[in-house]
């Protein structure tokens, strides 16, 4: 009874089927089958999360071979044409198949239901069909990688994929469209779902803001993709039957493909690092026993940043010949963007500050988060400036940006939420002292790869090239040996999470203490989430009533 | 009672909350559509004022008569659909079955235009790649400017892009008709559970909506000439 006022939540009263005790969402049904066709979201989050893991090891593995080549300045390792196929699969694989759907398809599967009190998303067979979309567009796109590879770049530009590549850039490209289909029916069922499904009492501003990201995720992932899909189809035709819709002999134009495409690929972004940054605002207040700083503006930064992401594409192409006049434009809506993004990190701060914190594993990863997304987002700064643009565009200091903010941003995210709800998703605690291990390995790895890179672009060295001038090898050594530490933090969780679901003691229903309606049920959760419809009284983070309620 | 249980799905709280969230789910699937015809409307705008002469006499060889019929077909089909909402809400399962048929008579009369239209188009050599004479284009009376067949074949390509999207989404709907119907004769859709009807009639309303922007886009651009005091620069973006 303690419970329900301390956290604010009173149970409602609402006939349910009954449920056997112990039961839940892992041990109601066992077998292939039951897997394969099932439509409870928390188990498609188990199918998207092995799925996902399988791809990012695979992109992983290509950026193994591609530091262990840059090593040395001549390229030893693979020839050119192998090198251009491997940096194309790595971007490939883990934009599309991996850093795009990882959050919102395995967290936020798992969790936007449980957090609005609800049984299960608003279309679960939807949800079950965009899992089968995205593997087999993955099962195309790996096997278009494998069977001869694609040498254009994640970018596809024309007229090269369009006219002069002469691998599988269709194979891949038919892979990624298929998968856009599925990021669609996340992305609907995951905005229905929130405007349709809320348990009573949880009004718009008292929903947790890991789903006011999700929320602004999905209009990205609504409204972004169809765009990209076009720009697919119309590279198609121009491959497939010689017209010229981006051919400049025949009329077309190129630029228009990049303004498709960074339509697209822009906001992407922000679909990566959206959902991420809900999972930072969720662990930071956890952790630090404090009510969010400043709920509305961080809340409303997620909206901005979704909004603002769809005016800012065209900032990749200061160099591609498009009018000064657009240039400056772009360049100016570039620097708004840090107008919310600062927001998030100075009210994580905030919050952070005169807290009492616990250095739990999912706080240190949201910690490196912060951390690692605030120096990307700085040199994004940078990178806003036409004339700093002009500088550095297509050399490393753009690598070393953006890997900042896809990986110190949201893969860190990620494998801080992953630690967060793992209890919750399994039922077990993993490895302490290993967890902790990993996340410092992760961010000393991290920095060790990537804060080269921006020197290396400084200096002027080009990205995707095979080879380099001796005088830059020092640097890429210092990369290179970052990057296998940080292989060995991410291999490190794998094995014991994976230990943990045999020899983990049991977590508990709550064992952060947090509030949440997810943590209201037993860990691993029963089949329907909850017994009884939960009526939600308060906003999220009131970790202030449980704290005088504890004193009492 | 039983029949509210039987349609309610599990995890929905009642019947309101199930329909609201059916109709909300199609109106997100329809913003995606919005995107995706908008991408390709934006790249024909931009290259129909690129090349406005070029488009114009591509547009004029486009077969008026069908499109126009077409376009009369359609919105038939609308009034059909919206009428077929009507008579599931009310409970009138004969008036149901008849407009959805009448829907998909309509339906399968556009697509057979249609493709009587592309296989005129064929023979008259309207088709880039497969049929196309570059020749004929280079002559045309009347015209100031030399039209150039390569920009010809893009807007060429952009009319079947264009109306061979459209048409796939027509097969689509066809499809949901025909699963509607079998619905239908099955007693399913009734005035308690009809957003299935509503649901797709939406997704057949925007379908139409999309061939409302086509027909002028694509067939009326060549009925007239630009005037010569209107010179139209090339767009550079
Ligand atoms: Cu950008």
């Amino acid at each position: 009874m303690s419970s329900a006022i301390t956290t604010g939540f009173v149970p409602q009263a609402k006939t349910r089927p009954p449920r056997t005790p112990g039961e839940n969402y892992l041990n109601v049904a066992f077998g292939v089958k039951s897997w394969l066709l099932t439509t409870d979201h928390k188990r498609i989050a188990i199918l998207y999360l092995v799925t996902l893991t399988i791809l990012f090891f695979i992109g992983g593995a290509a950026a193994t071979v591609i530091r262990l080549n840059l090593m040395t300045p001549n390229g030893e390792l693979v020839p050119a044409d192998t090198y251009n196929k491997l940096f194309s699969a790595h971007g490939i694989i883990m934009v599309w198949f991996f850093l795009v759907p990882v959050v919102p398809t395995v967290l936020g599967n798992f969790l936007v239901p449980m957090m609005i009190g609800a049984r299960d998303l608003a279309f679960p067979k939807i949800n079950l069909l965009s899992w089968y979309v995205f593997t087999i567009g993955a099962i195309i796109t790996l096997w278009a990688l494998l069977a001869g590879g694609v040498d254009t770049g994640w970018t596809f530009y024309t007229p090269f994929s369009s006219k002069y590549a002469r691998t599988n850039v269709l194979p891949t490209m038919i892979g990624i469209f298929i998968s856009g289909f599925s990021s669609i029916m996340t992305g609907l069922n995951f905005i229905a779902t929130m405007h349709t499904m809320r348990a009573p009492g949880l009004t718009w501003f008292r929903m947790p803001l890991f789903l006011w990201a999700h929320y602004a995720a999905s209009i990205i992932l609504v409204l972004a993709t169809p765009v990209l899909a076009m720009a697919l189809i119309l590279v198609g035709v121009e491959r497939a039957w010689g017209i010229g819709i981006f051919d400049p002999e025949l009329g077309g134009d190129p630029v228009l493909f990049q303004h498709l495409f960074w339509f697209y690929s822009h906001p992407v972004v922000y679909i990566m690092l959206l959902p991420a940054m809900g999972i930072v605002s969720e662990i930071v207040t956890c952790f630090s026993r404090k009510h969010i700083f400043g709920y509305v503006f961080v809340l409303w930064s997620s909206i901005g940043i979704a909004v603002l992401s769809f005016l800012v594409w065209a900032h990749h192409m200061f160099v591609a010949g498009q009018s000064v006049y657009s240039a400056l434009i772009f360049s100016a809506l570039s620097y708004m963007v840090a107008v919310p993004s600062a927001i998030k990190v100075f009210n994580w701060t905030a919050t952070l500050y005169k807290g009492s914190i616990a250095f739990e594993t999912p706080l240190l990863f949201a910690l490196g988060f912060i951390a690692l997304f605030t120096m990307g987002g700085l040199t994004g700064l940078f990178l806003a400036a036409l004339g700093v643009d002009m500088h550095v565009h297509d050399t490393y200091f753009i690598i070393a940006h953006f890997h900042f903010i896809m990986v110190g941003g949201s893969v860190m995210g990620y494998m801080g939420g992953l630690h967060y709800w793992w209890p919750k998703m399994t039922g077990r605690m993993y490895s302490d002292f290993l967890s902790k291990l990993a996340a410092l390995i992760i961010f000393v790895g991290f920095i060790l790869t990537f804060l080269p890179q921006f020197v290396l672009g400084y200096l002027g060295m080009p990205r995707r090239y095979h080879v380099y001038p001796p005088e830059f090898q020092v640097l890429n050594v210092m990369s290179s040996a970052g990057a296998s530490i940080l292989a060995v933090g991410y291999v490190l969780p794998l094995f014991y999470m994976l230990w943990s679901l045999y020899a983990g003691k049991p977590s508990g229903p709550n064992p952060w203490g947090a509030t949440g309606l997810e943590w209201q049920t037993p860990s691993p959760p029963p089949p329907h989430n909850f017994d009884e419809t939960p009526i939600v009284t308060t906003g999220p983070y009131e970790y202030s009533i449980e704290e005088s309620a504890l004193v009492h | 009672m039983s029949t509210n249980h039987a349609v309610l799905a599990h995890h929905f709280e009642n019947l309101e909350q199930q329909r609201e969230t059916a109709a909300f789910g199609m109106w997100i699937f329809l913003a995606t559509e919005v995107l995706i015809f908008g991408a390709i409307f934006t790249c024909y705008a931009i290259y129909r004022l690129r090349y406005p002469l070029d488009f114009e006499a591509a547009s004029a060889r486009l077969n008026v008569l069908i499109g126009s019929i077409n376009t009369i077909v359609l919105l038939s089909s609308s009034l059909t659909m919206a009428l077929s909402v009507h008579a599931t809400r009310v409970g009138r399962q004969q008036m149901l079955l008849t407009c959805l048929l009448l829907t998909i008579l309509l339906g399968a009369t556009f697509l057979g235009l249609k493709v009587v239209e592309y296989y005129q188009d064929y023979k008259e050599k309207l088709v880039p790649v497969l049929a196309f004479d570059p020749d004929e284009w280079t002559q045309i009376e009347g015209v100031e400017a030399p039209v150039q067949p390569q920009r010809v074949q893009l807007m060429l390509v952009f009319y079947y892009i264009m109306t061979g999207l459209h048409a796939a989404h027509m097969i689509v709907g066809m499809g949901l008709l025909i699963w509607l119907v079998i619905e239908a004769r099955r007693g399913l859709l009734t005035p308690v559970r009809y957003m299935p009807v509503e649901v797709i009639g939406l997704y057949w309303h925007f379908v139409d909506i999309v061939w409302i922007f086509l027909l002028p886009l694509l067939y009326l651009t060549g009925t007239h000439q630009a005037p010569p005091w209107l010179p139209i620069p090339p767009i550079h973006f």
